[in-house]
């Protein structure tokens, strides 16, 4: 393997500048022969849609996945699909949407690799319904540097497994993925809309909509205040039962630079959110979609990060358990509002209670919200600081593959399982995410 | 649409991503390497991508008979609709000018082997009245330049057998094409640090030989803008040129 520098590779989130020693390996051969060598410290990565630092190593060596993105085997039968890690969702689709299936769970971008869909053990607008992607994982194959190659299963090496689902990279070199696939009748939804006037009427409405829908997710305008605290629209879709088999299409824009500053402010944060506001008000009600728009909105334009400009944006994602209610939530609401910060997409959606496979998986049953605030520097990390004592207070937990600031006492603190899982770290892998909890 | 498909050199990245788009259209596909693990792993990602089948056979294809393995080859696919010829070392230009055995082998690789290639299958094709061949020349054959003089004096070399193969064939029905990429980000150019707004990925290569194969025009730099790029370096007076460090 053949490691050049590279002083572009950044997380989505954009924020900072470090220097890497990158490999993209094209075959597992590859990375067995290499990984076994050596001590110093090394992180795989797929395509960097991470927010945050664990997709990042300051000055180490970083093992660029992409190039092993081959499948292995497929059964249309048992709709069982062996692939190479560095697939992604995207090309994944493009093979088996025409055959009738589907990938059990999938986040709000497709451009993830499936070794980084398991490291993070990612969470879908379905989450009530099929629990994370880990679930529908039936075996992995991992490198370590200490124990060579490992077939990783719920009963084989089940520790291991549960170490390596939502590990974050750090128990290994995931190198090949099987996984169990959703059948699908159609590639189209049906989608109901629904316009929320507060909390209360969206909470509400996304606890009515679990049992009757399979995805159920809801648009918050974070910009609201008052008595439209928490206003925002549902949208509830199940899979046609029976129609195309239509796999999605390019996608169409760009943005070209991340040189335009400012671009997103205050000002257009609020008017993009009062004009997303009425235009659900507007379409309000139901409607057949194709999967593309539905679950991938923010892929018709790539590089979509790039509107934050230069200094890059904080991601923040945090689950509020059901055993704190929904007072939390106003509390983070109103603490987002009076900012002025914010995201023209925050996202409010119910974890169920299907248990998460991983020790360091994210989801526990409650309320999750996501959204991205500009980098400002200090103002920024004060606001997400007093977020995060908000989340703390109510034993909530934040999402490590958002989080480029994660306070690592907290992250201790807040999962449980974190002390066994550093027994399974590589100790040839690290991340930055990692040397900070160490730190 | 091309159906029965031989690649030379099936592990370059190139080959794999044209594959891809072969494969997706459902195509019968032939692949040549001498890794027969990694063969094995290309091909089995090409079924479910769609192919109709995927035959592999490891070996050197710089010490196999062309004229033998291609007889055979043919009769496994049921017939040649499209070669892709896609082997090639881009080799140390530094370290062979001193060590001459090791500018002998990429000269045996580039050129002899792949020219012989290339006119067992020309016949071939000429035989059966159709077909294609495509070939993956360089845009580095345009013009020597002191960084990379030995490898593109092969690709150039190369060339001008398969625009005389295109010529000779143009009467026939089957087509010749050389195809010239520029800069690509592949295994073969992984060593060079410095990437920017010229470099194209195996992807973008891919779709462009997949254009080319149906045109009817001999030679295809891709992107396009290489033809343009190589007209003005040709251009230079030497005066300036040698002055460059290019």
């Amino acid at each position: 393997m053949h490691f050049q520098t590279n002083g572009e590779l950044r997380s989505w989130g954009r924020v900072g500048n470090r220097v890497h020693q990158v490999a993209r390996p094209r075959f597992a051969d590859d990375v067995r022969r290499w990984h076994g060598f050596g001590q110093d410290g090394r992180l795989a990565v797929g395509n960097l849609r991470s927010y945050s630092d664990v997709c990042l190593s300051d000055g180490g060596r970083i093992v660029d996945m992409t190039g092993l993105n081959r499948f292995r085997s497929f059964d249309p039968a048992t709709g069982i699909v062996v692939a190479e890690a560095g697939l992604t969702i995207d090309e994944l689709l493009k093979a088996i949407v025409p055959l009738g299936f589907f990938v059990p769970v999938t986040p709000g971008t497709r451009f993830v690799t499936l070794g980084g869909a398991v490291a993070n053990d990612i969470h879908g607008k379905n989450h009530h319904r099929v629990g994370t992607f880990g679930r529908h994982v039936r075996s992995l194959v991992v490198e370590r540097s200490d124990h060579g190659t490992l077939i990783l299963s719920p009963q084989r090496e089940p520790d291991l497994f549960a170490a390596t689902v939502g590990g974050l990279g750090l128990t290994g070199i995931i190198t090949e993925i099987e996984l169990q696939l959703q059948p699908i009748g159609s590639s189209q939804l049906s989608v109901e809309t629904l316009s929320c006037g507060n909390l209360d009427a969206l909470c509400d409405a996304l606890e009515a909509a679990d049992s009757a829908f399979e995805h159920n997710v809801a648009w918050i305008d974070c910009t609201a205040k008052g008595s439209n605290l928490g206003r925002g629209i549902a949208t509830r879709a199940n899979w046609l039962s029976d129609g195309a088999l239509l796999p999605h299409s390019e996608p169409k824009r760009s943005m070209p630079t991340d040189r335009v500053d400012g671009l997103l402010n205050s000002l257009s944060l609020k008017l993009f959110n009062s004009l997303y506001h009425a235009k659900g008000r507007w379409a309000a009600g139901t409607a057949v979609r194709h999967y593309e728009p539905f679950l991938y909105p923010l892929d018709s334009i790539r590089h979509w990060n790039r509107l934050y400009g230069r200094s890059g944006f904080y991601q923040y994602q945090c689950v509020i358990p059901d055993s704190a209610g929904r007072e939390p939530i106003r509390e983070l609401l109103e603490e987002i509002a009076k900012s002025g910060e914010g995201s023209f997409l925050a996202v409010l959606k119910r974890f169920g209670d299907l248990a998460s496979p991983g020790m360091l998986s994210f989801p526990m049953p409650g309320l999750t919200l996501a959204l991205d605030f500009r980098n400002r520097g200090r103002a920024t990390l004060e606001l997400l600081a007093r977020l995060d004592d908000i989340v703390a207070s109510a034993s909530g937990r934040l999402y490590a593959a958002k989080d480029m600031r994660l306070p690592p006492d907290q992250f201790r603190r807040s999962y449980a399982s974190f002390d066994r899982f550093c027994s399974f770290v590589d100790p040839c892998c690290r991340s930055d995410f990692w040397a900070r909890l160490q730190s | 649409m091309t159906k029965r498909i031989l690649v030379l050199g099936a592990l370059s990245e190139i080959a794999e991503a044209t594959c891809r788009l072969c494969a997706a259209e459902g195509a019968h596909l032939l692949l040549v390497a001498r890794d027969r693990k990694r063969l094995a792993a290309v091909a089995a990602d090409l079924k479910v991508r769609g192919a109709a089948s995927v035959d592999i056979k490891a070996g050197d294809l710089t010490k196999l008979d062309p004229e033998e393995s291609l007889a055979k080859w043919a009769a496994t696919l049921g017939g040649l609709d499209l070669v892709l010829l896609a082997y090639g070392a881009l080799g140390d230009q530094r370290s062979m000018e001193c060590d001459l055995a090791a500018a002998a082998t990429l000269i045996d690789t580039n050129f002899r082997s792949a020219a012989l290639w290339s006119l067992a299958v020309a016949n071939h094709l000429e035989a059966a009245r159709r077909g294609m061949l495509v070939v993956i020349g360089s845009v580095a054959g345009d013009r020597g330049r002191q960084s990379n003089y030995l490898y593109g004096a092969t690709k150039a070399g190369l060339g001008t057998l398969v625009q005389g193969i295109a010529h000779r064939l143009a009467a026939s029905g089957a087509r010749a094409v050389l195809v010239k990429p520029g800069f690509v980000d592949t295994a073969m150019t992984a060593h060079i640090e410095k990437k920017g707004a010229l470099w194209s990925s195996p992807e973008k290569i891919a779709a462009l030989i997949r254009r080319a194969a149906e045109k009817r025009q001999p030679i295809a730099y891709v992107p396009g803008y290489w033809r343009v790029i190589m007209t003005l370096i040709r251009n230079v007076p030497s005066a300036i040129f040698h002055r460059t460090k290019l």
